[in-house]
């Protein structure tokens, strides 16, 4: 099936999130900078697909994911889930759309209200949203729902700090799943996890993917993660998108010299392919996200940056399978 | 299906620990906090206390305000039923003792009860809503600090006279500052928190977010709090009475009596003793209490 | 030669739940200008470990067994005399760097009293020796950083200015406990580029721990894979890495998605992490392991040599693991 004839589930235009933050030094009446966490992404998910966003911690994916299921309020742009604008929504309407989007958290321990019961835990947003559902319904649901993700209904009583941080996400991916949504956004969903959890964790969320029909935004910054799960992965640098494309053509070309960059400082499990590659290491730092850098934002530690690239922004080119954001991509493409 | 299996071994593996009922955070403290032995014993001494001031009038064959014209400055005899002695009135010191310990007691619980509920409320209220009115409502808890409290509970005095309520408002008005303070952090902290986006990502209403997420969650440290906020109070009443800002005579507290047997000590050094040992017992034990419960209740914080 | 040789490690901790063995009979031997992984997950006692060996142990644990640092006993040594190794022979690098510089202190002002106080240097030799230091760890404007505080400085300059620091007395040993865990891919690369060539240009012997293969993959030529606190595989890195001989390595090696090849479905090791207060009895890892007999529910395996480089902890046939991979 081509991205064509998909559904389109999101269309997120021209997202911009930025924050007000006090200056240095500053009086109390001086005008607050502006911090652009986001600063204008566009991005599409269809219906079924997993769309993978990495980046560097400060490149502001999970601002990203947390605009887009209204936690942050967008600066401007639209967010459209099926059609509608979910940035011009007030409280009530919002509701309605709430039980399509759901949310995975970074943290499994800190994400689950101490004090409630995980039985509780997850009923809670049937609770909330569904207080017609008779109490036996509920709770019928939550164990049906406690076994699909591995875990035994007759724990329901149990507290959080009584499981352990893998068990904790479970929890969590329950909860997510318990309104039936139709996206479910992942925010760093493995990387608190021990490596042998985070595999059973990344193939549950696969699993439970297939049966229910979802579809996931997966916030990473682990390309081996993202590249596992994603069909189509949008790389993300200081608050823009600089290359998005299906997983399989952006990891077998990555166009973006940042995505080269990135993609070179993986580190492999394999003592033999790790003594031979190369690694190109970034110069300098990341610039300030107050006061981003003209023009395509990565010039100041590009390796093939030129004049040009301080003043001309670079807007997303190439095919529907592969688009990248550098002004100088035929050259560096042609060799 | 490699996954299924996967699962299938998770949950096989969960039923290993087939208990079903959980223990809660409030379990865990509970058993911590009973195995703290000095937070035990002083809640053990300190019921001791509150039984002998509720009780101790009905033993006595003496009432508070009796004056015993035959034992005036007497010293403490079993033989007489005067058993702490009596003060520079002849009144009998085990019946006064006991009636101060009440409203000492009373005057601290009190107190702190009032403190923690518009602490508690003021607090959380500010950290919850944040942005204009978390600022409108820190700045006048900022005002208020300012504010010379011995100056207004003097002028409250003389205006209305000296009246147990008085004394509640006085000291009421001065001690909720902090907690709202205290409670204001915590909410704000929790607030930051992952299961309180989560929750907001299904759509809790706020009401159920106060009553729900964050206040079970700042009970614990209002606890703490408040065990320690006791035994303030009732220094602070002591230090009022002390000043004769206190109760009305022929009515007393530990404070007074504290008062009177100071002027005393040189004839009588029982007058200061007995209630001073009182006292000190009380805040000791109110204070370690609230250790017990801070090491109990948040057990990485020792 | 032999630079630290540890027989027998062990450390346990009293907590009011009951005693727990957080390392168990561990023993390895490193090099000069060797690096060794200490691989586990969280729980697994690779960071016990080193601490138990630095006097870096909680109040209420309890260390025994013997860890000989240059033919020296290091474990209970008097305070005075560990200082001294801590500070001229072996240097320790942190998770969170942070926790090991004095947030109120010039940069410049803390490498400098490290020299002062233990190389007799006067303040000003102290300071250019600093600056030097950190150009060395590639700090760009060294000269200018002496006068910043450490909040100033970004997450991966801040672990450089741990390195500088760890490496101000010439350590033999560097011990460094999870280093980049904290820090995103490309500075990663950058701190463990500079720590090979550090390996190089001075034949300093490095301890790593980490949870991540691929950093092990990289930096270190021994590996010591941990689970429970207790050895399962001990052995070069080519060995742990194409020839596991211990259900554990073999697992784990099997569930971390690979950047270099497509995705397939991820074998995964089932179960969780065990309670260290309520193992089971035998061999710690049963309960997650795949080729799991009843031998392993009895009697935990003693660690023995599979090859004479390698040692391993496990009743399975090692050969047949090998034809399995």
């Amino acid at each position: 099936m081509t991205i064509a004839e998909k559904e389109l589930l999101l269309d997120v235009q021209d997202l911009k999130v930025h924050f007000q933050i006090k200056k240095e030094n500053a009086w109390p009446w001086t005008k607050p900078a502006d911090l652009k966490a986001v600063n204008g992404v566009d991005l599409q998910l269809y219906a079924g697909e997993t769309l993978g966003v990495v980046g560097e911690s400060g490149c502001g994916k999970s601002t990203l994911a947390r605009a887009i299921i209204g936690l942050i309020k967008a600066t401007e742009g639209n967010v459209l889930w099926l059609g509608k604008d979910l940035t011009e929504l007030d409280d009530k309407a919002l509701r309605a759309t709430r039980s399509d989007i759901q949310m995975i958290f970074q943290d499994p321990l800190a994400s689950l209200n101490p004090r409630m019961t995980i039985g509780d835990i997850i009923a809670e947003p049937l609770r909330t949203l569904r207080p017609d559902i008779p109490k036996q319904e509920v709770s019928d649901r939550v164990q049906a729902m406690m076994m699909k993700v591995g875990l035994l209904p007759n724990l329901v009583n149990r507290y959080p700090h009584e499981f352990s941080g893998g068990q904790c996400q479970r929890i969590g991916i329950a909860r997510a799943l318990i309104l039936e949504p139709k996206l479910i956004i992942c925010d760093e969903p493995v990387s608190a996890l021990d490596v042998s959890i985070q595999a059973q964790v990344v193939n549950l969320l696969k699993q439970l993917q297939r049966e229910m029909n979802l579809s996931l935004i997966f916030i990473a910054h682990d390309l081996s993660v993202v590249k596992h799960i994603s069909d189509r992965v949008v790389v993300m640098y200081l608050g823009n998108a600089v290359e998005v494309g299906s997983a399989e053509a952006l990891f077998a070309n990555p166009q973006h010299p940042y995505t080269q960059a990135l993609m070179s400082a993986v580190p492999i499990p394999d003592p033999n392919v790790e003594k031979s590659k190369e690694i190109q290491l970034l110069e300098g730092e990341l610039p300030s996200p107050i006061n981003p850098p003209s023009g395509c934002v990565f010039h100041t530690r590009c390796p093939h940056a030129d004049a040009g690239c301080a003043e001309e922004i670079p807007s997303l080119r190439g095919s529907m399978e592969h688009q990248s954001a550098c002004l100088r991509l035929e050259e560096l493409q042609a060799g | 299906m490699l996954s299924t299996t996967a699962n299938k071994e998770a949950v096989e593996n969960f039923s290993e620990q087939l208990e079903v009922k959980g223990r809660s955070l409030w379990d865990d403290a509970r058993r911590r906090f009973f195995n703290n032995r000095a937070a035990l014993t002083s809640l053990v001494i300190l019921s001791l206390i509150t039984l002998f001031v509720v009780v101790g009038p009905m033993l006595s064959q003496f009432a508070f305000d009796e004056v015993d014209w035959g034992a005036m400055h007497a010293a403490p005899s079993l033989a007489s039923g005067h058993y702490f002695g009596t003060d520079a009135l002849g009144r009998d010191l085990f019946v006064r003792i006991a009636m101060g310990g009440q409203i000492s007691l009373m005057v601290g619980v009190l107190g702190a009860l009032v403190a923690v509920l518009i602490g508690t409320l003021y607090g959380a209220t500010a950290g919850f809503v944040g942005g204009r009115t978390d600022r409108v409502m820190m700045r006048t808890l900022e005002i208020l600090y300012s504010f010379p409290f011995m100056f207004f509970v003097i002028l409250l005095v003389t205006f209305f006279g000296r009246n147990i309520l008085l004394i509640f408002i006085a000291i009421g008005a001065v001690s909720w500052l902090d907690m709202a303070r205290i409670v204001r952090g915590q909410t704000l902290s929790i607030k930051g928190k992952e299961f309180v986006e989560a929750a907001t990502v299904y759509g809790v209403s706020k009401w159920a977010m106060i009553t729900r997420h964050i206040v079970p969650n700042v009970l614990g440290i209002v606890a703490v709090y408040a065990t320690l906020l006791v035994p303030q109070m009732i220094l602070f009443e002591s230090f009022l009475s002390f000043l004769g800002l206190g109760v009305q005579e022929p009515m007393t507290s530990w404070g007074s009596l504290l008062n009177e047997g100071a002027q005393t000590m040189e004839i009588a050094l029982w007058q200061l003793m007995v209630p001073a040992v009182f006292m000190v017992t009380t805040l000791f034990c109110f204070n370690f209490i609230g250790d017990g419960l801070r090491d109990a209740l948040d057990p990485k914080d020792r | 030669m032999t630079l630290l040789n540890v027989k027998d490690l062990r450390v346990e901790f009293t907590t009011p739940e009951g005693a727990v063995t957080a390392v168990n009979d561990l023993n390895f031997s490193l090099n000069a200008g060797e690096t060794l992984g200490i691989v586990g997950e969280s729980g697994s006692g690779k960071t016990q470990t080193v601490c138990s060996m630095m006097g870096l142990l909680a109040k209420n644990g309890i260390v025994s067994g013997s860890a000989k640092f240059k033919g020296q006993e290091i474990l209970g040594l008097p305070e005075r005399e560990l200082n001294k190794i801590r500070a001229e022979k072996i240097a320790m690098i942190f998770q969170d760097p942070m926790t090991s510089l004095n947030p109120y202190m010039k940069v410049g002002n803390q490498l400098a009293e490290v020299l002062v106080k233990h190389k007799g240097m006067s303040k000003k030799e102290a300071l250019a020796e600093a600056v030097r230091m950190l150009d060395a760890v590639k700090i760009p404007e060294a000269q200018k950083r002496l006068n910043m505080y450490p909040h100033e400085f970004s997450g991966g300059m801040r672990q450089r200015v741990m390195i500088a620091m760890a490496l101000l007395c010439s350590p033999e040993l560097l011990i460094a406990d999870e280093p980049t865990t904290a820090l995103d891919v490309t500075v990663q690369a950058q701190i463990l580029a500079l720590l090979n060539e550090l390996k190089r240009d001075f034949n300093t012997a490095i301890i790593m721990i980490t949870h991540d293969l691929g950093v092990v993959a990289g930096a270190c030529d021994k590996v010591l894979v941990m689970y429970a606190g207790r050895t399962m595989e001990y052995g070069s890195a080519d060995d742990i890495f194409y020839r596991p001989t211990h259900p554990y390595s073999e697992g784990l090696l099997k569930a971390i998605p690979r950047l270099d090849s497509a995705g397939e479905e991820l074998p995964t090791i089932p179960g969780n992490p065990p309670n260290l207060l309520n193992l089971p009895s035998g061999c710690p890892f049963q309960e997650r392991c795949h080729r799991v007999q009843d031998r392993c529910r009895q009697e935990a395996p003693a660690l023995h040599n599979f090859d004479a480089e390698r040692l391993r902890a496990c009743h399975a046939d090692a050969n047949q693991i090998l034809e399995a991979s």
